[in-house]
């Protein structure tokens, strides 16, 4: 075991500890601050409830992605086929973005009526851009002399494409994806907070706005662990899949391997 | 009748620089001609004319036989990353609409015919500088054109491999008769390997004079250290620093 694993681990064990000390000795009471024992008690007991609300959360959030990636993907076809196409939609997209999605979560969520689709839509602005941009910069980040060997050899636009501009374009796609990962949970995450949404369909967002209402602070804590748990392992399944893909050949997969 | 007869041509950048200010040349069928100058005196930007990649501003480049097949090698290897050596060798006979088990066959061969059998798998991030300059030749020539242009193709790889590398440029050329036409700013280089020599002058580039080297093939290594090796280099010096004062 590398000290890269052991630090981390030794670290978090001895922050649970102290936290755990802390409550105990201060006799701190749950509805402030629930020990991480307690917590993990917590998680294991409602369960029942917070699997399900996790199952929400992740449906949206794993919806709001692949939406993005294909939407960022083909406007960044459409940008790369037309310089006057990307002039006029580039700033946009970029709107977009820098508008919080707190503000506008609200609007979308009075506009549309289906409670799931408001949600999808609010987590894919969130999480549209980082691929649209990254994927824009790879394919232009073609070698000049590559495209001029193929046009030697007549080739069409089309294996251009395929053959040339698409792998080349991949690295930065695949930096974009593990950014999008994350930001559409959050986007999932702030507009269930928005929509607040009860009943048997609603996400751990609710959940935490609910256990704070009703003083249940552990579970609200639970919650909490779950999405972070989520957010990780977003993050460590698109690593595994950039590593893969790129192995072989990338200069960022061959660093990892040292 | 030549192979390719360039007449006059000039070439001027969109940022107003002149790279090529009206040279003229012929290049005959089977011969391997270099093309000698300073570093910026247009002689990449004319190779790249030749090679249809861009357009003369003046002056024409004329095919007296018919615009034949051709390959080209780049200063960089050019190679794409993403897939492996027969991959990249394939490429031009891909697209060019070869089907796929005759272009594996006929990458193979031309990747043994540089000297690289056994590494049809790897990828150009496992091979050495000289090693993917090799596989960059190998697709040049899989598609068997008739002429071969080279823009300083050895110009960074190091003093040993680039060595060798000339005498195994040179060994196929004699196999497989094609016509060379090698950019380069080394008079040595230049004198070990062509039959011609056209010398070209500071921008924006012309041909100031042309040299033959009537030295027999196959050159060796020992050609390299002959005292007729140095005349020639002595001579070919002298000739280029004519052009540079011009």
């Amino acid at each position: 075991m590398s000290a890269r694993i052991v630090a981390p681990f030794l670290t978090g064990v001895l922050l649970l500890a102290l936290w755990e000390g802390l409550v105990r000795a201060m006799a701190i009471p749950p509805y402030i601050l629930p020990g991480p024992l307690l917590v993990a008690k917590t998680l294991i007991s409602d369960w029942g409830t917070l699997w399900p609300a996790l199952l929400v959360t992740l449906r949206i959030t794993l919806e709001a992605l692949l939406a993005a990636v294909v939407v960022g993907i083909l406007l960044a076809l459409l940008f790369s086929l037309s310089r006057w196409i990307e002039l006029s939609l580039f700033p946009y997209a970029i709107i977009l973005q820098v508008t919080p999605i707190v503000a506008i979560a609200p609007l979308i969520i009075a506009w549309v009526d289906d409670v799931n689709v408001s949600l999808l839509i609010c987590a894919w602005l969130v999480a549209f851009f980082p691929i649209l941009s990254n994927t824009v910069l790879g394919l232009r980040s073609v070698d000049r002399n590559l495209l001029d060997l193929f046009g030697l050899y007549g080739s069409s636009r089309w294996r251009m494409l395929v053959d040339l501009r698409l792998p080349a374009a991949l690295p930065y796609f695949l930096g974009g994806l593990r950014i999008s990962g994350g930001l559409a949970l959050i986007g999932a995450v702030v507009a269930e907070f928005v929509a607040g949404s009860g009943g048997r369909e609603s996400g751990l967002a609710y959940r935490i706005l609910e256990s704070g209402y009703q003083l249940k602070i552990p579970r609200m804590f639970a919650a909490l662990v779950l999405i972070s748990a989520t957010g990780i392992a977003i993050y460590l399944l698109l690593s595994l899949l950039s590593h893969l893909l790129l192995r072989r050949w990338h200069e960022s997969a061959l660093a990892e391997n040292g | 009748m030549p192979l390719v007869r360039v007449r006059d041509v000039s070439r001027i950048f969109a940022n107003g620089v002149q790279a090529l200010g009206g040279a003229s040349l012929d290049i005959e069928a089977g011969e391997f001609l270099s093309v000698l100058g300073p570093s910026g005196c247009g002689k990449s930007t004319l190779l790249r004319l030749i090679a249809g990649l861009a357009e003369p501003s003046a002056g024409t480049i004329e095919w007296p036989q018919g615009r034949p097949d051709l390959g080209f090698v780049f200063q960089e290897p050019t190679l794409m990353p993403w897939t492996t050596a027969l991959a990249n060798v394939a490429l031009p006979l891909k697209l060019r609409g070869v089907s796929g088990s005759e272009r594996e066959a006929r990458a193979a061969e031309a990747l043994a015919g540089v000297g690289l059998k056994g590494f049809e798998k790897s990828y150009p991030r496992e091979l050495s500088g000289g090693m993917k300059m090799r596989v960059s030749i190998a697709r040049a020539l899989v598609t068997a054109p008739k002429l071969l242009l080279m823009d300083e193709p050895f110009a960074a790889l190091d003093e040993i491999t680039r060595r060798r590398l000339n005498t195994d440029l040179l060994e196929l050329w004699q196999r497989t008769h094609f016509t060379a036409v090698f950019v380069t700013h080394s008079v040595f280089e230049s004198v070990f390997l062509s039959q011609r020599i056209v010398v070209m002058s500071p921008r924006p580039g012309r041909v100031r004079s042309e040299l033959a080297i009537p030295a027999p093939y196959p050159r060796s290594e020992a050609f390299g250290t002959s005292a007729d090796y140095a005349a020639l280099c002595r001579l070919t010096s002298a000739q280029l620093s004519e052009a540079m004062a011009a």
